[in-house]
């Protein structure tokens, strides 16, 4: 790795420099997830009394536990629906803005902001537009004939929460798409056009085989952000329900340790977790650096 | 050249139109709901135009909150945020500028393995290993506290890796004049370099003060004492807490003022807000 053609020479300065950083990371986020491989090869009973060392025992009992592997096929369903719901969107209104000259910015401006709305926050949001008893659209669908009760119908609670997390990633990837669209050089287009080529041919064999290194950098964000920053989604709207049917391994992590008290179960779930972030971070570098390369 | 359809635009225009209402339409409904009584509520579907009573919710809300269910006063809880946000901004600013400033103006032993710890915690975030993290924090008696809501979020590897970039931007020559003019490491860090960083922090400080309000579970877990709540957790504690149906109308007047500090931000800093979204994903 690169430094400076010429650098400062000290003894302890840089180290100390570093210190700050360094320690916070060793307390808070090393010695933690060690705790989380070492408790995860150990049983606990249930007071604490008594540890025991068992191997992949807890790994084992995860994967043949119905409950968690129907956790890890909510999550599919749910990080799938939002990126490919948030991402469309997004797509759609880049593609629509980036043709506006004088109004462009501001539409931009009236679709960035719900980036800063918590995903809590958007959970509640769209709880309360599709609550049964008093919200709009229950009330809107039930004249087409729709029987909307997220509280004991499972597809609807997994789709409430799916557009309440890809709502809130809209500006996101629309702030992107905008980005990589103002980048595709006018010129192809037009030589298209001279062509022949019609609106959609263009799009579809110009602009978006450009826009593929961000879509695909896109799709990995999306789906950490689905995976792992929508925490607040669930636990703030159906904590996981109606029967699990909400219950993505985040969440569940969180409940069975903290609420089941079942710390050998939620510390190899926690590895399990960890393991997925890092596969991820690996593919988000690996195609930063082919990009620089390019 | 491309053709210029006089109905395509109009086409374009409105359903960017209907596009924008749909991602405005729930927090204008919350701005409704904020204006209307508790008992517009128990009588049908939510009201589509504002009520009378805005005043008078917002001030229940800031200064009583919703006591009888254990929540405190939401004015508190948005101080409670707003020390949060700024310690996590603050602190992660500062580590980040002093860690990228010895990893590339210093040459010394085990400086990449320093660099991969920073690194590692890219890997690990709260949600991945959520009860061991509450276990050190616990351990150390900063359970309800502000330096236990702040301290264990402020590594970030995001920063440390984008002020470096920056650094290697710098031109060799300002370190090479700087150092004729006998300054030491201290005076061109301060005099030198930090000015040509004032951008740069200038849009991490709006990103990380959003990711600071916006922090859910970490508050959620080290606060017991409702004296340390934070305004995005409270709102869960609104919804739950108590045992009848949620009184909707102070809880959207909560909404409103939990949402509107980072949209702010957002809105008056968005050329800030969008380098900093674009370069920390780099």
């Amino acid at each position: 790795m690169q430094t400076k053609r010429m650098t400062f020479s000290h003894n302890w300065l840089p180290y100390l420099l570093l210190a700050p950083q360094i320690i916070i990371t060793v307390i808070f986020f090393i010695w933690p997830a060690s705790q989380a491989l070492y408790q995860s090869v150990l049983r606990q009973d249930a007071f604490g009394f008594r540890t025991e060392f068992v191997w992949f025992q807890n790994f084992q009992r995860l994967f043949e536990d119905d409950l968690y592997l129907n956790s890890m096929q909510v999550t599919l369903v749910f990080s799938v629906g939002t990126t490919l719901l948030s991402m469309s969107v997004a797509l759609l209104f880049a593609v629509m803005v980036n043709k506006m000259i004088r109004s462009r910015d501001t539409y931009t401006t009236f679709l960035v902001w719900p980036y800063a709305v918590a995903p809590a926050i958007a959970g509640v949001l769209w709880w309360f537009i599709f609550n049964p008893s008093i919200g709009i659209l229950p009330y809107m669908l039930d004249m087409v004939g729709i029987n909307w009760n997220h509280r004991r119908n499972s597809d609807q609670a997994m789709l409430l929460v799916i557009i309440a997390a890809a709502w809130k990633q809209i500006s996101y990837n629309f702030l992107f798409f905008l980005a990589g669209l103002q980048s595709v050089p006018n010129s192809l287009i037009e030589a298209a056009a001279i062509d022949g080529a019609k609106r959609f041919k263009r799009f579809w064999t110009i602009v978006f085989p450009l826009l593929s290194p961000i879509t695909f950098f896109l799709l990995v964000v999306n789906i950490v952000y689905a995976m792992f920053d929508t925490f607040g989604v669930i636990h703030a709207t159906t904590e996981g329900g109606p029967s699990q049917a909400t219950n993505i391994l985040v969440y569940k992590v969180y409940r069975d340790g903290f609420v089941g008290m079942n710390l050998g179960s939620s510390a190899a779930q926690s590895v399990i977790l960890m393991s997925i972030v890092i596969v991820l971070t690996v593919i988000q570098f690996r195609y930063i650096e082919r990009r620089v390369n390019y | 050249m491309v053709e210029n359809n006089r109905w395509g635009n109009i086409l374009a225009h409105t359903l960017l139109i209907l596009g924008v209402a749909l991602v405005v339409f729930p927090i204008y409904v919350a701005i409704i709901a904020s204006t209307h009584t508790g008992g517009t509520f128990m009588r049908g579907t939510i009201p589509l135009l504002p009520g009378t009573e805005a005043i008078n919710n917002y001030r229940t809300a800031l200064l009583q909150g919703r006591s009888s269910a254990g929540t405190p006063p939401i004015s508190l809880m948005l101080w409670n945020s707003f020390v949060m946000a700024m310690a996590i901004t603050i602190g992660k600013l500062a580590i980040s500028l002093l860690s990228a400033f010895a990893i590339v103006y210093f040459r010394f032993p085990f400086r990449i393995f320093f660099f991969w710890v920073i690194f590692v915690t890219l890997m690990l975030p709260v949600e991945v290993r959520i009860v061991p993290t509450f276990q050190v924090v616990a351990d150390l008696g900063m359970l309800n506290s502000f330096a236990g809501l702040s301290i264990p979020l402020i590594a970030s590897a995001t920063a440390t890796f984008l002020f470096r970039q920056f650094f290697m931007t710098v031109p060799e020559e300002m370190l090479e004049a700087a150092r004729v003019d006998g300054a030491g490491p201290f005076k061109f860090f301060k005099d030198i370099l930090m000015p040509l960083s004032i951008t740069n922090i200038a849009a991490l400080f709006v990103i990380m003060f959003i990711y600071g309000w916006n922090q859910y579970l970490w508050p959620l877990l080290i606060t017991t004492d409702p004296k340390y709540y934070t305004i995005v957790m409270g709102i869960q504690r609104m919804l739950t807490g108590g045992d009848s149906e949620p009184l909707w109308h102070l809880v959207m007047a909560t909404v409103v003022m939990a949402a509107l500090p980072p949209i702010l931000v957002i809105l008056f800093m968005q050329r800030l807000f969008v380098k900093g979204l674009t370069e920390t994903e780099k």
